[in-house]
């Protein structure tokens, strides 16, 4: 409940996109995009994430990674991965 | 002559019927010519028919002369081979050379039969009627039967049968003579056997299912892996601790872990999303987190120790907006947490009101929200357990929230029956943990009473410390009717170091200093403004210093040890009800040296402030809900400047000293007009 609360919240928020979550698959899960860019986005972040992931433990494997952001000319895509999913968010940061 | 041809003739003709008849073919030809000589020179009987004919030459027919036809040739019958070879000749290694072979093999074979004759008295032929006697009624009585046929054979066979009888009765004994294989005419026997028509049976299973399993072996894995087993093991040891008494929780608690499992799976984002939502917020107000840590206004240089008030962030609430903040408090630990007290201050508008607390992270919506049935007037954070929130209500209640229980409900609150004021609370402080360790507070309200709150396991325990009277002291105790008039309480404050002390302010305009030991006698007791007053503190770090504030536009400054004004170091005002000012009274006494609007002027009014301990930012409450954070520009933070080459001391010393100094300065004059 609170958790759909907090997402509508974070779709409302001024330059934000869309939101995907993805589960530990790569699977996504709940999107408010369309099709085809979920499962691109879900595919393809899928395979950074777990590549940031493994570089942050295996330098300490007590560490663990929290969230990721890649800024690109056009808008910032943030990725926050949980224990058994990742949630990723496409924001448009400076109007 | 010609007769004796003939009969030469004829003899020659037998003879040659003994020899081959290849032959004889090549003396036939001659033979033919001499009978057809003969023919034509007699005319015997086989020539009776020749007469018919008249005497016919063949066209190739020799022809030879009388003479020739009279010489005699001689022949000779030998018993050599025609077809021999007569000039084999064969290489000699002797005489080098090759030399004919005088003897050649003159035998032709004209004709070759096997037979299967044995010699009767031959070994074989022996056996042969051994074993004829076995199978032998039969050909014994066939034996004489076939005398009965002709006769020559019969009587051969019948002498054959008599010496088989007797042969018989011998082999009879010899039956079980061994057999011998014939090791010479050794012959193969073979017979084939059916071969059974092949079948092929099979039958078909289903794949066992499979499944492709890959992982990988790092570091942090094998990490994980151990740590998952420490806290089993630690699991396990808590229930074989605990195993009795919690076997109801454990079903209860499998029965929740089900339905968890089973139902929404985004359940498990919300850490994750809690992140997120920071992290957009930053996005968004990327500049301002900027200006937060990094902005400092360089035109403070040009502006002489005037400074200016940075607006970062601005939170508001959607449910609270008709609500005016009542009370900001930082929490200590969580230097970017603070809670927002909301209610009302206005007599005739008392609706309920909202506990909120919200971080500087997250300036679009508040970390934890408690709706209250009432008005909150006060508030405090507790110092060491920065999740117990103390609350003073308009109702008289005071409340205890406890952060991180789940539920909007306060863990403590106390009631009619409890203690409760029956005026609103205008202060609660927490204090230290008593001697049994429990958390405590204080609160002050305009019902006169000075109660202190421990929280004893589930209940709050009220202690009156003070009664707070018109008089001079209080006198408890029946003397006669007049009770002694209550005068009502509007803030109070500890000292911080002497932690026995404190001071009420009332709303009659008269600080009490008083004691928590000394229930019934102010140990002193200031005239301190005309109307009520409305907040007191004490300084920081000058143990003898506190300053007072009052409705009556007035902020004093005393020294706790003379009952005169002082003025001193830095303060924040709220007036004109929009802006901010900001005195330094080390640099200017009488005029602010920053003065500032906050909010719209005319529509909203300012109602509360807070400095933050670490972060040079301020947030400023007002009664529409809002509450706006600004930073402080360098001018307003300054530290004296110190002299090239000293030291500069810092902490409560500098402050300290200030103070001091800034005393020292007032008291002489005062003295001296003294």
């Amino acid at each position: 409940m609170l958790i759909e609360e907090t997402l509508k919240r974070i779709q409302s928020q001024k330059g934000v996109q869309g939101i995907i979550i993805v589960n530990s698959e790569g699977i996504p899960i709940k999107t408010t995009l369309d099709n085809s860019s979920t499962v691109q986005y879900a595919g393809l972040i899928h395979q950074l994430v777990m590549k940031a992931r493994s570089t942050v433990r295996d330098i300490d494997p007590q560490n663990d990674l929290t969230f990721l952001r890649v800024r690109s000319k056009k808008n910032e895509i943030m990725i926050a991965p949980d224990k058994d999913y990742f949630l990723i968010v496409i924001q448009n940061p400076s109007d | 002559m010609p007769v004796s041809n003939n009969n030469v003739v004829a003899s020659v003709r037998k003879g040659s019927i003994a020899q081959k008849a290849p032959g004889a073919k090549s003396n036939k030809t001659s033979s033919k010519k001499k009978d057809e000589e003969e023919g034509v020179d007699t005319g015997d009987g086989w020539d009776e028919w020749s007469h018919g004919k008249a005497l016919t030459k063949p066209p190739d027919q020799l022809e030879l002369t009388e003479e020739e036809l009279k010489t005699e040739l001689t022949r000779i019958l030998t018993a050599n081979n025609p077809h021999a070879p007569q000039n084999i000749v064969r290489y000699s290694f002797k005489e080098r050379s090759y030399k004919p072979t005088s003897v050649v093999d003159q035998m032709a074979v004209h004709f070759v039969l096997d037979g299967s004759l044995l010699h009767q008295d031959s070994d074989e032929a022996r056996r042969l009627r051994a074993k004829e006697v076995d199978t032998g009624t039969e050909p014994e009585e066939e034996k004489p039967e076939t005398p009965a046929t002709p006769v020559e054979d019969g009587g051969e066979v019948g002498e054959a049968g008599e010496e088989d009888r007797p042969d018989s009765v011998a082999s009879k004994t010899d039956k079980k003579e061994p057999k011998i294989t014939n090791q010479f005419n050794f012959s193969e026997r073979a017979s084939q056997t059916l071969n059974n028509p092949l079948r092929e049976r099979s039958c078909q299973t289903e794949p066992p299912p499979r499944s492709i399993f890959s992982a990988t072996a790092n570091q942090w894995e094998i990490y994980d892996a151990y740590a998952e087993e420490l806290q089993k093991q630690e699991k396990s040891k808590e229930k074989q601790k605990a195993v009795p008494s919690k076997k109801d929780n454990d079903i209860s608690k499998k029965k929740m872990m089900l339905t968890e499992t089973q139902s929404d799976d985004i359940g498990k984002v919300d850490k994750a999303s809690k992140i997120f939502e920071r992290m957009v917020n930053q996005n968004i107000f990327d500049d301002i987190a900027q200006d937060f840590k990094y902005f400092e206004d360089a035109s403070d240089e040009f502006r002489d120790q005037e400074g200016t008030l940075l607006p970062l962030w601005k939170f508001q609430y959607d449910k609270a907006k008709r609500l005016s903040v009542a009370a900001l408090c930082w929490n200590k630990k969580y230097q970017d947490l603070f809670a927002v007290g909301m209610g009302s201050y206005d007599f005739s508008k008392q609706g309920c009101g909202m506990l909120v607390f919200y971080s500087l992270k997250n300036s679009a919506f508040p970390e934890y929200i408690y709706p209250t049935s009432s008005g909150i007037l006060c508030l405090d954070i507790h110092e060491q357990h920065s999740y117990l929130v103390a609350v003073g209500f308009y109702d008289g209640c005071v409340a205890v929230y406890n952060l991180k229980e789940e539920g909007v409900e306060p863990v403590y609150k106390s009631t009619a029956k409890t203690g409760k004021h029956t005026d609103p609370v205008w202060q609660v402080r927490w204090q230290n943990d008593d001697m049994d360790n429990n958390h405590n507070f204080y609160s002050v309200s305009s019902d006169g009473r000075v109660v202190s709150w421990t929280l004893v396991k589930n209940e709050l325990v009220f202690t009156d410390i003070i009664r707070l009277s018109l008089n001079g002291a209080v006198s408890e105790g029946p003397e006669g009717a007049q009770q002694p008039s209550i005068a009502c309480g509007t803030s109070f404050d500890f000292h911080k170091q002497i932690d026995y002390l404190f001071l009420v302010g009332t709303e009659e305009g008269k600080i009490h200093k008083c004691s928590k030991t000394y229930s019934s006698q102010y140990l002193e007791t200031y005239d301190a403004h005309s109307m009520a007053v409305d907040a007191v503190k004490w300084n920081h770090f000058h143990p003898k210093v506190f300053i007072s504030c009052s409705s009556d536009w007035t902020v004093k400054i005393w020294d706790h040890t003379i009952k005169t004004v002082k003025n001193n170091t830095l303060i924040l005002l709220i007036t004109d009800f929009f802006q901010v000012h900001v005195f330094d009274l080390n640099i200017n006494k009488y005029e602010a040296i920053c003065q500032q609007p906050v909010v719209a002027k005319k529509k909203t009014k300012l109602t509360h402030i807070e400095f933050n301990p670490i972060y040079p930012i301020i947030i400023v409450g007002d009664d529409r809900g809002y509450v706006t954070s600004l930073k402080l520009s360098p001018n307003l933070r300054k530290k004296p400047k110190s002299k090239k080459g000293q030291e500069m001391p810092k902490g409560p010393e500098v402050e300290v000293a200030k103070m001091e100094k800034l005393l020292s300065l007032l008291r002489e004059p005062e003295q001296s007009t003294v």
